[in-house]
């Protein structure tokens, strides 16, 4: 704006709206400046003509129109200076603070000044005193490129100074210096789109904050890019403006507030909220549950569909390699909807590892995620393992009890029907977190549903194993086989389960232990420590 | 943060228990009890599992040992010296005599009923194609029902319909056993071998045989065609498919005892041909108990999962006592790696 002023006028009064500005960005206000001046007539009707030829141009409109512009834009007189402030939402820096100690890295891209923006940082305490700040304010690329270098170096010296040897990216704590990456939009131009996004890339990494200023709405589409395209790490961005749609957009995650200014972010977004502050539930309280409840079912549903193929498999060993079915097949296509759908679905909508308060309090709880503690390709291949095992033993043990007996193949198919059904529901019980009536109702439910479909199915005179299940509940070993196969499936996985719960537990277990056990430091109401992370050592 | 979202909860009004339980459902606050597996509850849980299927698999056990039974293989046996070589010449032809005489020695006791069974071997009366052919509503039915495509090739001959058509009725087992002990012809009793669903259900009162193994191949045994199927219950036992490829199916029954010492003699016809695909027949005497015939399996089974499980809580027994983990210290948490370090080693 000064560039435009008329110097002529008193320097005094321009020095002094520059430095009342300066003072104003330092308090975090956004500021503006107004200027004017006056127009004869006939000037104006000379730059409206140009203005109107350039506006219809077809070639090179824009070009045209900011000469134009340009034109008539000079000269102009300081009417004054205001400063606005745009208020930080209620909550605004416990919730930075929750997500930076869940391990979620914060960045801030923004289009305001750099001094609004470093003041609005101290506010919301997403930077404190104690941080080194790396500024990067360059005009042309070389001098971006060689502030780039200076800054990693800058940034390697300090890291190894302080002697951390282990420290995830960015990792805030323990007495290692905090960086801090302050960068503008006009770098930005420069960084983007080049061979200089890995060496921001690089930096960033680095620093435990980042907060780029005057920021274009697709500059911060760019920023979001650069890391999604460099890491596996999933992105989440969250804003209020139409300006912040593109970046909403480019993340894994976006998420929309819908507030003062309008709702162009929550059209564009995945999830709307009220408030930023409610970002932190949505992340460690719902997303640690969706996380679990998403990884479980997962791994629970390759193994009941694999268990109950792979009894039919080995018993086509036996069938000369003809591919007999012993299970009726009514039953093996109500397995899926009617046996054991149910218990699934509840388990996978109600179950929760804990509860709402506890992760609220304890945000490192939100790490079990990033360390892919519920689904992971050595947890898939045990859970293969187990089914192996469990397959094994609902087949072979009523085999081996029934060899060389009158049995017929209705029948022992109705005793691996039973046994597999309850078998799976049982597997499900043993991993079931919390209990509730519903829970209860699906689970007993569906067993006894099976019993009932199969006593029916074996009532129907035109099906082939008329009335095989009732000839064989008579016997008293098909309850012992029963019994024996439940027992010798699950006692592997109890046991396994069971040592890793006890020896080597994760931090959900010992979460899960101290809400049941009622630790006095757990159960306390949530304090909002605004220590920096390092005085955690003095408890 | 919780405070505000508490006091908004608090704010809604609940009007009846149905809004209060669906206001729970929603915001899946239903009240619940969390188990957490304690070491004293799952070596609890490992001994009770071993105290109970010990004694349960030695009762299996005792249950089996007692059952006698009597084992037979007579195939190779009944064959003449002569045919030893050819066996399968030997059983299709039709003009060698094929009656053989076998003697049972009675090792103990044997209460009535005692069973009579043939146990065949290496036979996959489950095979998909012999499993399938057969017609259901032709055995109810009778001649009332044409589409017998199921039964094929088994299904017509010499333009006549066959009743009853398919595989599994023109392999009907037909080697008969004649018992006899000291002088007297044991009653072996032939009725009621079959499940009486079977009878009434499944096989009808008024459909007789036609055309029955009239073919030129004899795949096992004719039936009288003055019987009804409901009455032919070889036919019926037979009919009822195998699980496993070595089974047993009911002869008939004795309802006398037999005494340790006594000596059966058997008057096989070896009329049943599974030389040409390395099938054994053998003739078996058994009594039965509430598990069965004798099976050792099932209480081996059990025996060796309570064994197992008295050995898994002796090992969480020991593990506790040497390194126990106190519960909810929280300072074992990920998050707090370094202090977790500075706990192990005090």
């Amino acid at each position: 704006m000064f560039s435009v002023t008329d110097k002529r006028l008193n320097l005094n009064i321009i020095h002094a709206t520059e430095a009342h500005i300066h003072a104003y960005s330092s308090l975090g206000l956004r500021t503006l400046v107004v200027g004017m001046r006056e127009l004869s007539a006939s000037e104006f009707e000379q730059w409206h003509s140009s203005f109107e030829a350039a506006s219809t141009a077809l070639i090179g409109r824009a070009a045209l129109l900011r000469k134009v512009a340009g034109n008539i834009e000079n000269n102009l007189i300081i009417l004054g200076a205001s400063g606005i402030e745009d208020k930080l939402q209620l909550g605004v820096p416990e919730a930075i603070d929750s997500l930076r100690t869940a391990g979620v890295q914060v960045w801030v891209l923004t289009g305001d000044k750099q001094e609004t923006a470093i003041s609005i940082g101290y506010s919301s305490k997403l930077l404190t005193r104690t941080m080194t700040q790396i500024l990067i304010n360059s005009s042309s690329k070389e001098s971006c490129r060689r502030s780039l270098e200076d800054a990693i170096l800058m940034s390697k010296k300090l890291t190894t100074v302080s002697g951390d040897a282990h420290t995830t990216r960015g990792s805030s704590g323990d007495g290692i210096t905090q960086l801090a990456l302050i960068i503008d939009g006009t770098s930005l131009v420069y960084v983007l789109d080049s061979e200089l996004e890995d060496k921001l890339f690089e930096l960033a990494n680095k620093c435990s904050v980042v907060l780029c200023c005057r920021v274009a709405p697709l500059q911060k589409a760019g920023i979001v890019a650069l890391v999604k395209n460099r890491t596996a790490d999933m992105t989440l961005a969250i804003g209020d403006g139409a300006n912040d749609v593109s970046m909403i957009q480019m993340a894994d995650v976006g998420v929309g507030i819908s507030g003062q200014e309008g709702r162009q972010a929550v059209m564009a977004s995945d999830f709307a909220m009220g408030q930023f502050r409610f970002l932190v539930p949505l992340l460690l309280v719902h997303g640690h549950w969706n996380y679990q409840r998403m990884g479980y079912m997962i791994l629970y549903n390759f193994y009941r569909n694999a268990v109950f193929v792979l009894i039919l498999f080995w018993y086509v060993l036996f069938t000369c390699f003809t591919l007999t079915t012993a299970i009726t097949e009514w039953s093996s296509m109500l397995y899926s909807i009617i046996y054991t759908a149910l218990p699934t679905i509840v388990v996978g909508v109600l179950d929760k590892d804990l509860s709402r308060m506890t992760l609220l309090s304890y945000p490192q709880l939100y790490g079990a995620g990033h360390r892919q503690e519920c689904y992971s390709t050595k947890l898939f291949w045990l859970t293969m393992v187990d089914t192996l095992w469990q397959s094994l033993a609902v087949f072979f043990i009523p085999l081996f009890a029934y060899w060389r007996s009158t049995i017929d193949t209705s029948s022992i198919g109705d005793l691996w029907t039973l046994s597999v059904v309850i078998l799976v529901n049982i597997h499900l019980a043993m991993d079931i977190i919390r209990w509730n009536w519903i829970t209860h109702a699906a689970i007993w439910g569906s067993v006894i549903a099976t019993w009932i479909c199969v006593i029916v199915i074996d009532a129907i005179p035109s099906l082939v194993g008329y009335w095989a299940i009732f000839e064989i509940m008579k016997t008293g070993r098909f309850w012992l086989c029963l019994l024996v196969i439940i027992i010798a499936a699950v006692t592997p996985r109890f046991s396994i389960k069971f040592l890793y719960q006890y020896y080597s537990p994760c931090d959900v277990q010992i979460a899960r232990e101290a809400e049941k056990f009622g630790n006095p430091t757990m159960s306390s109401p949530v304090q909002i420590e605004m220590n920096p992370v390092m005085d955690r050592q003095r408890r | 943060m919780d405070v505000e979202v508490s006091r908004g909860a608090q704010s809604i009004p609940r009007h009846s228990k149905e809004h209060k339980a669906c206001y729970q459902f929603t915001q899946q606050s239903l009240p619940a009890c969390k188990p957490v597996l304690t070491p004293a509850w799952v070596i609890t849980t490992f001994l009770l599992m071993g105290v109970i299927f010990i004694p349960l698999g030695l009762i299996t056990l005792h249950a089996s040992e007692n059952v006698v039974e009597i084992v037979d293989q007579y195939d190779t046996e009944c064959v003449p010296e002569a045919f030893r070589s050819n066996k399968v010449a030997y059983i299709k032809d039709k003009l060698i005599p094929k009656n053989c005489s076998r003697y049972l020695k009675v090792y103990k006791h044997m209460k009535a009923p005692i069973n009579i069974y043939y146990q065949l071997d290496n036979y996959y009366q489950n095979h998909r194609r012999y499993v399938k052919s057969k017609n259901d509503r032709q055995l109810l039915h009778g001649f009332g029902y044409n589409d017998t495509s199921s039964c094929k090739p088994e299904e017509s001959n010499n333009g006549l319909p066959i009743v009853p058509c398919g595989l599994i009725a023109w392999s009907l087992f037909n080697d008969t056993y004649t018992l006899i002990r000291g002088r007297s012809e044991l009653q072996v009793n032939r009725k009621n071998i079959a499940w009486k669903s079977d009878r009434d259900h499944k096989f009808g009162k008024h459909v007789y045989p036609f055309n029955f193994q009239n073919g030129t191949f004899v795949g096992g045994g004719k039936l009288d065609p003055r019987i009804p199927l409901s009455d032919q219950e070889d036919l019926i036992v037979w009919m009822q498919t195998a699980a496993l490829p070595s089974f047993r199916k009911l002869y008939g029954r004795i309802e006398e005892d037999l005494n340790a010492d006594d000596v059966v003699v058997v008057n096989v016809t070896n009329n049943y041909n599974t030389y040409s695909f390395g099938g054994k027949k053998k003739l078996i005497l058994s009594t039965t108990s509430w598990l069965g015939g004798k099976n050792n399996f099932l209480g081996l089974a059990c025996t060796s999962v309570g064994s197992s499980s008295i050995f898994i809580s002796m090992v969480f027994l020991l593990l506790h006592m040497k390194s126990p983990r106190p519960y909810r210290e929280t300072s074992y948490l990920y998050g707090w790696k370094q202090e977790r370090h500075v706990q192990l080693k005090r």
